[in-house]
């Protein structure tokens, strides 16, 4: 326990890095997600076919091989990056596939009938999604997408194998510095469930600022 | 979709200038190899109330969702208030429209749906006033407080906190109809909007429409089977049958007269029933 006090400084630093890269990983994938599902749903053939290639071929694959493929990929093609900016790149390639199906899959579960409904108001594109359709995809949302917000931040461990000094990473080095890894796992397991709980209570709460009425 | 076709008569008619309110010329509409519209022609005028009759499948509700442009249509014209609706006229082709005008010309011709469609996550009254604020960028204030006004006039004055989901189908397609209206439309298109109901929810839905035709401050072009209706509220009976008008005229004349086999054999339905 004495072990954990001591490097307590270390830990919150690998936390903050954790905290940064996670955020980062949730908004960038976020944003390539909702493009890339609507992208999906209502680009024209090429845009589609592309996304279709870009989903399937990051959700087939694991995100170890993603990360290192961009970590040794980029500097082979004469493209200078950090390990935290290959995580960044890797991560967030891989939570917009997801978000992306998620995003598509909601999106088309909305009723055919609320598009007509719009468009026949005179609403254009952007105002139909923005006002009627993500409103009301947005409770199918949000469950898959806390999930993936969870496996991201836990995934993000993975960075210590491209050298970034997360959460994981500072865990690491104490451990093997004082011999006495347990506390210390014990430690980073119990702050890992924190920040997950915290973003699945986050993800409760957002649920029911948008519920709304009485379902239909 | 708009192949390119040739102009057979060139209108340089200005929005607004005499003429049909909705026009429709040799209309034809596929969905891949089944030709759901062959030839419709029709010519709606101004604060005319138009029911059209025929039996299911006829292509009805393609023909409705063809005037505002929820489904393109491969020949033919369709005018609302002389514009062309869904495409432009470049060197005497049909190219699409581009989509604020497609946009412009739909808020002019509101729709009722069988199926209501409201947005769920609105209130009645946010329903109502949601398209005169986005799409006309009406004052919120002023907005809603038209908005209740039509609440009131749909008989729904005491509802407009409520959601679509905690109205009964009667309520929600009153609801949708003060929707249609808020837009202040120069056309409004009504597609079975009773058939959804359960029977004893009709009446006050057919009631407010009746109200509406009466008043014949709106163009109105209204798919039903509900004959009574038909003959007291219309100005003309158009019946439909594969896609084609076969007969139209004034409701006694067709309702009460049929002169094709095809429109006895389907009014025949009705009698009966
Ligand atoms: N989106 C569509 N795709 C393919 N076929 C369709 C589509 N919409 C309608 N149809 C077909 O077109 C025909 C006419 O349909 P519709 O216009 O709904 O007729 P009505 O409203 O008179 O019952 C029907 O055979 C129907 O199956
Ligand atoms: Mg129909």
């Amino acid at each position: 326990m004495q072990t954990v006090i001591d490097n307590f400084g270390l830990l919150m630093r690998g936390l903050a890095v954790t905290l940064q890269l996670s955020a980062l990983i949730i908004v960038i994938g976020t944003t390539i997600g909702v493009f890339g599902g609507l992208g999906l749903l209502y680009g024209p053939a090429i845009v589609r076919a592309i996304l279709r290639g870009y989903v399937d071929i990051v959700r087939g694959t694991p995100l170890l091989v993603i990360i290192f493929l961009i970590f040794y990929g980029l500097p082979a093609l004469n493209v200078d990056i950090s390990g935290f900016g290959a995580a960044v790149i890797a991560f967030s390639l891989f939570a917009g596939a997801h978000v992306s199906e998620i995003i598509r899959g909601a999106v088309a579960a909305v009723p055919k009938g609320q598009t007509d409904a719009a468009k026949a108001l005179g609403l254009t594109f952007w105002p139909r999604i923005g006002s009627i359709i993500l409103p009301q995809a947005l409770p199918i949302i949000l469950p898959p997408w806390v999930n993936t917000a969870v496996e991201m931040v836990k995934g993000s461990s993975l960075v210590v194998l491209v050298s970034v000094s997360d959460l994981m990473f500072a865990t690491v080095k104490v451990a093997e510095r004082t011999g006495d890894p347990m506390p210390l796992y014990i430690t980073a397991a119990a702050i890992y469930i924190v920040v997950n709980l915290a973003i699945s209570r986050f993800g409760v709460w957002l649920e029911r600022r948008i519920s709304y009425g009485v379902p239909v | 979709m708009a192949t390119a076709r040739t102009t057979t008569s060139p209108r340089e008619v200005a929005a607004g200038s005499s003429g049909p309110m909705v026009r429709i010329e040799n209309v034809h509409k596929r969905f891949g190899a089944l030709e759901v519209l062959k030839g419709v022609n029709l010519d709606v005028q101004s604060g005319e109330v138009v029911c059209i009759i025929g039996p299911s499948g006829s292509g009805k509700t393609t023909l409705l969702r063809c005037i505002n442009f929820l489904e393109t249509y491969d020949e033919g014209r369709i005018y609302v208030d002389n514009e062309l609706v869904g495409y432009a006229e470049r060197n005497g082709r049909l190219v699409p429209a581009r989509e604020k005008e497609i946009a412009r010309i739909r808020a002019e011709t509101a729709m009722v749906f069988q199926q209501f469609n409201l947005f769920p996550h609105m209130t009645a009254l946010r329903n109502v006033a949601f398209g005169p604020v986005k799409v006309r960028g009406v004052p919120k204030e002023q907005a809603e407080q038209r908005a209740r006004e039509l609440l009131a006039r749909v008989g729904l004055a005491e509802k407009a906190d409520a959601y679509p989901g905690q109205l009964s189908g009667g309520q929600q397609q009153r609801v949708a109809i003060a929707r249609a209206l808020a837009m202040e439309p120069k056309v409004m298109l009504f597609d079975e909007v009773t058939s959804a109901l359960d029977p004893e929810l009709v009446g006050e839905v057919l009631a407010v429409m009746q109200d509406l035709a009466a008043s014949h401050g709106v163009t109105m072009i209204v798919v039903t089977h509900e004959m009574m209706f038909a003959r007291e509220a219309a100005d003309r009976v158009v019946f439909m049958d594969g896609g084609v008008v076969v007969e139209h005229g004034p409701p006694d004349q067709v309702i009460g007269a049929p002169r094709s086999e095809r429109l006895r054999t389907f009014l025949r339905r009705f009698t009966t029933a």
